[in-house]
């Protein structure tokens, strides 16, 4: 049973509500795609359902139970990639996986390398990634989606810096991890394309209330 | 400890060494700053032997305290800047062993140096040979206890635009306790007084810091990232 | 932990605002009666010291400021700890409103100690245990400011205040009895030893009498302070709103 509910939370900023009353259920397969003008709390929203933040009011459940006391259960289901980079630059590629490996179990080196192919960074595995190219440095940590055993995969802003080919690369994953019962948020300026599958969206109002449910 | 918690604490432990290693020009700062504010104590006050002799414990390790503070920021700024902070604070390991990695990381980029540094500062400031054993004795023990320590005031600056000042009012304070007992050790085994009071609690303190400081850093860490 | 809902209840900043307005008359004239009472007895019905003479008068501030000093740090961050293990509001807003006032307590038993020295030993400040403690205590508490003034979101500055108020309050032995043995090692002056011997009764009584007025000080001002602290923080809430409608009128 997968399934990632929150009841009524509100997210508050300075001391005026973002948004409140906020009330979403998602299932294995689903996708969520949140939308909403700069400022309107997709990323404060994103944050809570994560666990990094917690929510002015109301909680997260992830099967019926709250992650504040699910802890480490939670987070072992969970992958979150920010706008941050989430990688360190003074290390290459292949150090900044095999780092990310140890903390989530899995760490051969074939599979890494096997990722880092798939994203087009055959022959960069060596190079400190302070030289690689924005787009290049933003594959590197999305390489995590194909390492990842995550059920619930929680990203902002996932198009950013990428082109063409690797936006199909990244469609792909999301296709498969959907299909193999996995739930995806996610947030974006430009609709999410070729995905097949329970797709909702979230619209956050800019600085307005309203009971939502989705 | 199940085997994939001690695999993680070694991880970020390498990485972080790693980290330090590919900085190592950055590192030599802190000891640099350790030498020279001892230097100066000579050159505001007198190079009257006894005087010198008699303000050697205080200054060396008053140095010491500094140059620790200052060093502090490794431990997390990057990791906060560019996100693989809150990558491991999302690891589904307890945040509080990891952050003892990076602390035992950060003493031995740190603190060990600075017990090197011993020898030569005390020789400046006329330290006979059972003093300068003494001090670094008081070194070992001290300066874990002062990244442990620190480590709770950078965590919860680290998030802060001009955390800097606002570190040394948190942290100073309680490096008081190891600067009073450690000067004190030294300055016994000057009298030939016997010194094992003092350093049992140097040592109490060092148990109380590993045990509760990663508790509260980790604690301190998942509020400076919201 | 849960705590039961009536907890819950009785805690809401709402209920507190008014309940701490019906209070804060009340306190108030008590804290003046004690206090008038206390600097009466203390000032001029007290015999004068048989070593000190008249000069040591001011043991009747100095005294009950350094034990408020600690008393509200305790208070501070049990408020704190309990804001941040059940995120209670009112318990932050304590926390956060009794910092200040812990502050001025502690710099008021500076500053009493400090001219308690001059006429004993000339100088304006001596490096003397106690003295010395509440230096330290009066940077905790700054540092405790300091950090809550700098985070933007109340509630984060709650949390990060209630981390370092507990780290603090395990710290404040360690750092007493610390600055204790510094001091005998060096046979420091003493100006503050007071409380040791067996104190007269014609001296005690007006203690307790300003240390009870005290008390009753900092919690007319934590009423009032926290009283408005609500209003800011609840500024968006109906209840407010209401409030400050019907006092514009």
């Amino acid at each position: 049973m997968t399934s990632l509910t929150t009841r009524d939370i509100a997210c508050t900023r300075g001391y005026r509500d973002l948004f409140a009353g906020l009330n979403l259920s998602l299932k294995a397969g689903d996708l969520l795609r949140v939308e909403g003008p700069n400022g309107s709390g997709k990323t404060s929203l994103l944050r809570i359902l994560a666990g990094l933040a917690q929510p002015a009011e109301g909680e997260v459940l992830w099967d019926d139970l709250v992650i504040s006391s699910l802890d480490s259960d939670y987070r072992n289901q969970l992958l979150y990639l920010g706008h941050k980079p989430a990688i360190k630059y003074e290390l290459t590629p292949r150090e900044n996986l095999t780092f990310a490996g140890h903390l989530a179990d899995f760490s051969d080196r074939q599979s890494i390398d096997a990722a880092l192919e798939q994203l087009g960074l055959y022959g960069f595995e060596d190079i400190l990634c302070a030289h690689l190219s924005a787009g290049q440095k933003r594959r590197v940590a999305l390489s995590l989606l194909m390492l990842s055993q995550a059920k619930v995969w929680i990203l902002d802003e996932p198009y950013t810096s990428l082109d063409v080919a690797a936006v199909a690369f990244l469609e792909q994953q999301f296709q498969r991890h959907l299909e193999s019962g996995g739930i995806l948020l996610l947030t974006s300026h430009q609709p999410v394309g070729r995905i097949s599958g329970h797709l909702r969206s979230l619209v956050l109002p800019e600085l307005s209330l309203q009971q939502v449910d989705v | 400890m199940n085997p994939s918690v001690s695999q993680a604490f070694m991880a970020v432990l390498k990485r972080d060494l790693m980290l330090s290693y590919r900085h190592r020009n950055e590192l030599l700062n802190p000891l640099f700053f350790f030498v020279l504010v001892v230097m100066l104590f000579p050159l505001g006050t007198s190079p009257d032997k006894s005087l010198l002799l008699t303000m050697a414990p205080g200054v060396i390790w008053v140095a010491a305290l500094l140059a620790a503070m200052l060093s502090l920021e490794i431990l997390f700024r990057s990791d906060y800047e560019d996100g693989t902070l809150e990558q491991i604070i999302l690891s589904p390991h307890p945040l509080a062993m990891l952050v003892l990695a990076k602390v035992v990381a950060h003493w031995l980029v740190t603190g060990f140096p600075m017990l090197l540094l011993a020898p030569l500062l005390g020789i400046f400031m006329y330290l006979p040979e059972q003093g300068i054993i003494t001090l670094m004795l008081t070194l070992l023990i001290g300066t874990p206890v002062l990244s442990l320590v620190g480590a709770i005031g950078m965590a919860l600056t680290v998030g802060l635009r001009r955390g800097g000042m606002l570190l040394s009012l948190l942290v100073l304070p309680l490096y008081i306790p190891v600067l009073i007992f450690s000067a004190s050790t030294v300055d016994a085994q000057l009298a030939n007084l016997g010194i094992s009071g003092q350093v049992y609690f140097l040592c109490a303190m060092l148990v109380l810091a590993i045990t509760l400081a990663p508790v509260a850093a980790a604690a301190a860490l998942k509020i400076s990232i919201e | 932990m849960k705590l039961p809902a009536i907890v819950h209840k009785f805690s809401s900043p709402q209920h507190f605002y008014g309940m701490a307005g019906k209070l804060i008359p009340w306190v108030g004239w008590a804290c003046a009666g004690f206090m008038l009472a206390g600097l009466y007895l203390g000032l001029f019905v007290a015999p004068a010291d048989y070593q000190q003479g008249e000069s040591y008068r001011i043991i009747y501030i100095h005294v009950p400021a350094a034990w408020m000093s600690l008393f509200i740090y305790m208070v501070m961050a049990v408020s704190a700890g309990i804001g941040l293990i059940w995120r209670i509001k009112l318990a932050d807003i304590i926390a956060h409103d009794s910092a200040p006032i812990g502050a001025a307590f502690t710099f008021l038993a500076l500053v009493t100690g400090s001219l308690w020295g001059k006429p004993m030993w000339g100088a304006w400040w001596v490096w003397d245990a106690r003295l010395t403690s509440e230096l330290i205590l009066l940077f905790l508490y700054l540092g405790f400011i300091a950090l809550q003034a700098s985070i933007e979101d109340p509630r984060n500055a709650a949390r990060a205040g209630a981390v370092l108020a507990l780290v603090g309050v395990v710290n404040i032995p360690i750092i007493h009895y610390s600055v204790e043995w510094w001091s005998t090692l060096h046979q420091g002056p003493t100006v503050t030893k007071f409380d040791k011997p067996s104190i007269a009764t014609s001296m005690l009584i007006p203690l307790l009498l300003m240390a009870m007025a005290f008390h009753l000080f900092y919690v007319v001002n934590v009423l009032m302070r926290a009283r408005v602290q609500v209003l800011k923080r609840e500024q968006n809430s109906r209840w407010v709103k209401e409030i400050i409608d019907h006092e514009c009128e």
